[in-house]
């Protein structure tokens, strides 16, 4: 659907996208992920045709960037960031100028304007200035000129930046409703969100692409390591020390906590192999009293700052 | 073209969804009407040459007022990147813009007629420098609405559009009263650039087309240079 080739883009001396390269797929729902300043806003004006790359290509269907920019801004709904909308004007004038824009038939437009204003929640506001509006009004406002044409892919810029939790749940469940059937591209540097709403996830990093693949695959590829954290209503750490050293699968265990007789300690298992059976044994037959026990996998986010580190 | 006319619908109605419209338009009606009528009885003839000889001066800065926020607002609060991602042309947009800055400039200029209705119950008022006045406030107009818009889309501050343009708007009003300082040699070519005179021609009622011409160029190249600034802007 969408093929990105090589993608560079610079802002005078400071580069920005450092050639890019990725596929998008018909009905992907793909999460661009990367820290503040990494180059996501930057990949995702330079398809929507807002700036033009410094070198490399994007196609669309068979159509280049470079020279049939019109039809393919045609079939994408774009959300930049902080969705940017006229202040002055009323949600529903908003609304209709963007259906002239978007040449939708006249007697299609008020139908559109209504179905996305009950799809958006935006009933209530429909004639309120946008200067008006919370910060979660004016996200649905932009997300319902994003869906306007029903275009076949969207492009959302960090949909759910500033929303309080509620309005994040929405918005998710919003993204997650079109993504059934359109190609949905999301920039955010939110994991759980990419976790909860992505079908694949592209981490870029100072402008080059860090990882790219399926939240399991990336979980996958990093190692099956995992982490278990006990707390032991004990004194004495050494003992414990000497009690895990048996076991050849895990590292010596870390003291994270000590406090009133209590130590909290984790421990990190190199392969997957389920070591929380033996784990407890050796508890039981120490005899210590048990506080907490639970494993950790590897998440998207430790990921996330083993690629992404400084360094 | 569809999008041309949207564009020119928003921005037409943007301007009265502001105050500054409302402001603008006041201001320029009392200024004109109290220029032309505190020495209008004194001259005891009737006609409107006063009102239109001060006209490109109070264009220069009023203008300049309409148009400064037609792109820096945009650039400001990041509208633009909505606009642009949308399937329309650089070209639809600046025309559009252009376009209601110009209605605008018609709709400001329509209480004005009032003052040839007035005048030519006192006394008869001769309807060629009449019509040619506001066919010359039009293209007048044109331009300096041209030059406005370019000014703002140099910047994304409006005060700064507004003093360039209102720079450049005076700076071609007043040159053909500043020829005595220049040489000999440049005389003619600056003469040909100050816009008062070419104004003040068609206002004496004499549709010549070099005047309609110079009006024409400055509107044509002020345009072609908003759409390079607007591009340049990427």
């Amino acid at each position: 659907m969408i093929r990105i080739e090589n993608l560079t883009k610079h802002y005078g001396n400071v580069c920005a996208v450092d050639g890019i390269s990725f596929e998008i797929r018909k009905g992907e729902i793909l999460g661009l992920l990367g820290p503040n300043g990494a180059g996501k806003s930057t990949t995702l004006r330079i398809l929507t045709g807002y700036i033009p790359p410094t070198a490399g290509n994007i196609t669309v269907k068979d159509l280049d960037i470079h020279h049939q920019a019109l039809e393919i801004k045609e079939m994408i709904g774009y959300l930049p960031e902080a969705a940017p909308i006229y202040p002055d004007m009323l949600v529903y004038d908003y609304l209709l100028f963007v259906a002239d824009l978007r040449n939708l038939r006249r007697e299609r437009k008020t139908g559109r304007i209504k179905e996305l204003a009950g799809l958006c929640g935006l009933n209530e506001v429909m004639h309120k200035p946008i200067h008006e509006l919370s910060k979660g009004y004016k996200q649905r406002v932009g997300l319902a000129h994003a869906m306007m044409s029903d275009p076949e892919i969207l492009v959302l810029d960090e949909p759910t930046s500033g929303l309080d939790p509620n309005q994040i749940v929405e918005i998710r469940d919003i993204i997650r409703e079109i993504g059934r059937e359109k190609t949905v591209i999301l920039s955010t540097h939110i994991l759980s969100e990419a976790e909860a709403t992505c079908d694949r996830v592209v981490i870029i990093h100072k402008g080059r692409i860090a990882a790219d693949g399926t939240t399991d695959t990336l979980k996958e590829s990093t190692g099956r390591e995992y982490t278990v954290h006990i707390s032991l209503q004990e004194e004495d750490f050494e003992s414990i020390r000497k009690a895990f050293a048996d076991l050849p699968e895990i590292d010596a265990p870390v003291l994270t906590d000590s406090h009133n007789g209590t130590l909290d300690f984790s421990l990190t298992c190199r392969t997957g192999k389920d070591l929380r059976p033996a784990l407890y044994d050796i508890i039981r037959r120490e005899g210590w009293n048990l506080l907490e026990f639970h494993r950790q996998t590897q998440t998207l986010e430790s990921i996330f700052r083993q690629l992404t580190k400084e360094g | 073209m569809r999008s041309t006319v949207t564009i020119f619908k928003k921005e037409f109605g943007g301007f009265f969804v502001s105050p500054i419209a409302y402001i603008v338009i006041s201001i320029f009606l009392v200024l004109t009407g109290w220029f032309f009528f505190s020495t209008f009885f004194l001259y005891n003839q009737a006609d409107l040459r006063n009102f239109f000889s001060l006209l490109p001066m109070t264009f220069s800065f009023v203008i300049p007022a309409v148009t400064m926020r037609l792109f820096s607002e945009e650039f400001n609060t990041g509208s633009y990147e909505l606009l642009l991602t949308m399937p329309v042309s650089a070209t639809d947009i600046v025309l559009g813009k252009f376009l209601a800055a110009v209605a605008f400039v018609a709709i400001m200029l329509l209480p004005t007629l009032s003052y040839g209705t007035f005048i030519s119950f006192l006394g008869d008022l001769d309807p060629g420098p009449w019509i040619g006045g506001y066919v010359g406030a039009l293209l007048l107009g044109g331009a300096f609405a041209a030059i406005g818009l370019f000014a703002s889309s140099l910047t994304h501050n409006q005060i700064i559009a507004f003093i360039i343009g209102m720079a450049i708007c005076f700076t071609l009003t007043l040159l053909d009263k500043m020829l005595i300082f220049l040489p000999e040699a440049v005389l003619g070519i600056f003469q040909f650039i100050g816009a008062d005179t070419h104004f003040q021609n068609i206002a004496r009622g004499i549709l010549d087309s070099r005047d309609i011409l110079y009006f024409l160029s400055i509107s044509f190249v002020m345009l072609y240079g908003t759409h390079l600034a607007v591009l340049e802007k990427n």
